[in-house]
């Protein structure tokens, strides 16, 4: 089939723009893994979190805050494609139109879940032990892949709609710093009131506690659904948006 | 068969309250090398979107080889490759790697043997395992329109492909466009340079304003001007003349 095809032949293409680049995938990384070296080692032994293994604790967010940091480079590199001409160049030839995009969507999950991998090996030297069985890990997996897709389509709009290389990857600052008024490092309830209101609802803390407890082998409650209608939420919003500017884009 | 590689009628185009095209009409020849050539903002690009169905015509219709860019862009697309005004290469992938990319997306039989063609046809051979990021401006432009042939489209747009290149580089580009026509293709390119429309067009359409305001073979053109009065002039030799003069002893040596 020539979209299947296409999008194939596509995502090559920007694949190997990551495997010669490793940079990007360092510069991804190392801000996470310092964080979670900083909070472990130094602030760790402060943190009241009730989990003997502040690890355990912290692991989730960690995974957020990388992926975060990840959709960046997604909306730059649809940001250099188009300013280079090469959606033009593609647009002008016999390829299926959303295999262009669709190509940069499968880069980002791809490329996130690598990232999700290394910082999950780290933490295991660090100490983490999780004792879910191999249906929660692949719940943990579906809710991640979510989560990046979510996020993903955030950067296509931005990537299609930016005028510089900076905008292009700015909008990502936000969504880094929003897990840190989450669950993701210490627990809500000691919180000023309108902090813990903010923090107990957005979209990180119900992700975080949903992974958390997946990972413990604990019941996920009510916190699975609040956490995939955000990521479903802001993945229809996203799209549909993201529609639009490409449609714009020649 | 259509008689013209492209058929252009009325065609008009706005963004917002700006109109760029007033209803342009022209058309080019199987085999002919036809320039449109105009000032910077004269819509020329446009036209090229227009063509290259990137663009939707707001007005007027528009076809090349026969099929109409908005209604049948599947068909346009098959027979047509764009050089778009900076060179559209990637640059994190090798020479090689750029051809092959477009010929698999073609669906090129021997993706690799094509690119191996074209590389030592654009003289890229010794840099075909390269990055295109470490290309010059000459070797870029010529990987772009070497990308453009993969797959022998028919008609070849080239949006002002020597905007920004050396003179050697412009001239190996001239080079490369007179070995495509006679080849057979159909080329339509965009120029500002008069000499460029000059040295390469068998037909020139001179775009202003959102209008073709004249239209013709250079000799055409020239009627339309007062008779040429005979005066000697001593011809000092061109800054570029010179230029080229130098370098190519040097490059000879």
């Amino acid at each position: 089939m020539k979209v299947l095809h296409d999008t194939v032949v596509l995502l090559g293409r920007s694949m190997r723009h990551i495997l010669r680049s490793p940079d990007t995938i360092i510069t991804v990384l190392i801000t996470p893994i310092m964080i979670m070296l900083l909070f472990v080692y130094v602030l760790g032994g402060a943190i009241q979190t009730g989990d003997r293994n502040y690890v355990n604790y912290l692991l989730p967010g960690i995974l957020l805050i990388a992926i975060a940091s990840g959709i960046a480079y997604t909306a730059l590199r649809l940001f250099n494609d188009v300013q280079q001409g090469l959606f033009s160049r593609f647009h002008s030839m016999p390829v299926s139109r959303s295999s262009v995009l669709w190509a940069h969507v499968l880069t980002s999950l791809v490329s996130n879940a690598i990232s999700v991998v290394v910082i999950i090996l780290i933490a295991l030297i660090m100490g983490f032990r999780s004792s879910a069985s191999v249906v929660e890990w692949l719940e943990v997996a579906g809710i991640l892949v979510l989560f990046t897709l979510a996020l993903t389509w955030l950067a296509v709009i931005a990537g299609l709609k930016a005028k510089s290389v900076e905008g292009a990857s700015a909008f990502s600052y936000p969504l880094i710093f929003l897990p840190f008024i989450s669950s993701a490092f210490v627990p809500t309830a000691k919180m000023p009131t309108v902090v813990r209101v903010f923090a107990e609802n957005q979209p990180v803390t119900a992700i975080v506690n949903t992974v958390r407890s997946l990972l413990n082998s604990q019941p996920v409650g009510n916190q699975i659904w609040v956490a995939l209608a955000w990521c479903v939420g802001i993945t229809v919003v996203a799209f549909f948006f993201s529609m639009l500017a490409y449609r714009r884009i020649p | 068969m259509a008689p013209n590689a492209i058929q252009v009628n009325g065609v008009r185009k706005s963004f917002k309250a700006t109109q760029v095209l007033k209803g342009i009409d022209f058309e080019v020849r199987r085999g002919e090398i036809f320039a449109l050539l105009g000032s910077n903002g004269a819509g020329k690009t446009t036209t090229i979107n227009i063509l290259s169905t990137l663009l939707k015509p707001d007005g007027g219709n528009a076809s090349v080889c026969g099929y109409d860019v908005t209604r049948q862009p599947e068909k346009v697309r098959e027979s047509i490759s764009l050089t778009g005004q900076f060179a559209a290469v990637d640059g994190i992938l090798t020479g090689r790697e750029n051809l092959m990319l477009i010929a698999n997306l073609r669906g090129v039989p021997n993706a690799r043997k094509t690119a191996d063609t074209l590389l030592s046809r654009f003289g890229l051979r010794d840099a075909a395992n390269r990055r295109a990021a470490s290309y010059s401006g000459g070797m870029t432009r010529r990987l772009d329109i070497a990308m453009s042939l993969v797959g022998t489209p028919s008609v070849i747009f080239l949006d002002e492909p020597t905007t920004g290149l050396d003179p050697e580089g412009r001239l190996e580009v001239w080079k490369t466009v007179k070995a495509l026509a006679d080849g057979g293709t159909t080329i339509l390119l965009t120029t500002q340079y008069l000499d460029e429309a000059e040295q390469l067009a068998d037909r020139i359409a001179i775009l202003h304003g959102g209008k073709i305001i004249a239209s013709g073979t250079l000799d055409e053109l020239k009627k339309l001007f007062p008779p040429a009065k005979v005066e000697y002039i001593e011809k000092q030799p061109s800054l570029e003349d010179i230029f080229l003069a130098i370098v190519g002893q040097k490059e000879a040596k």
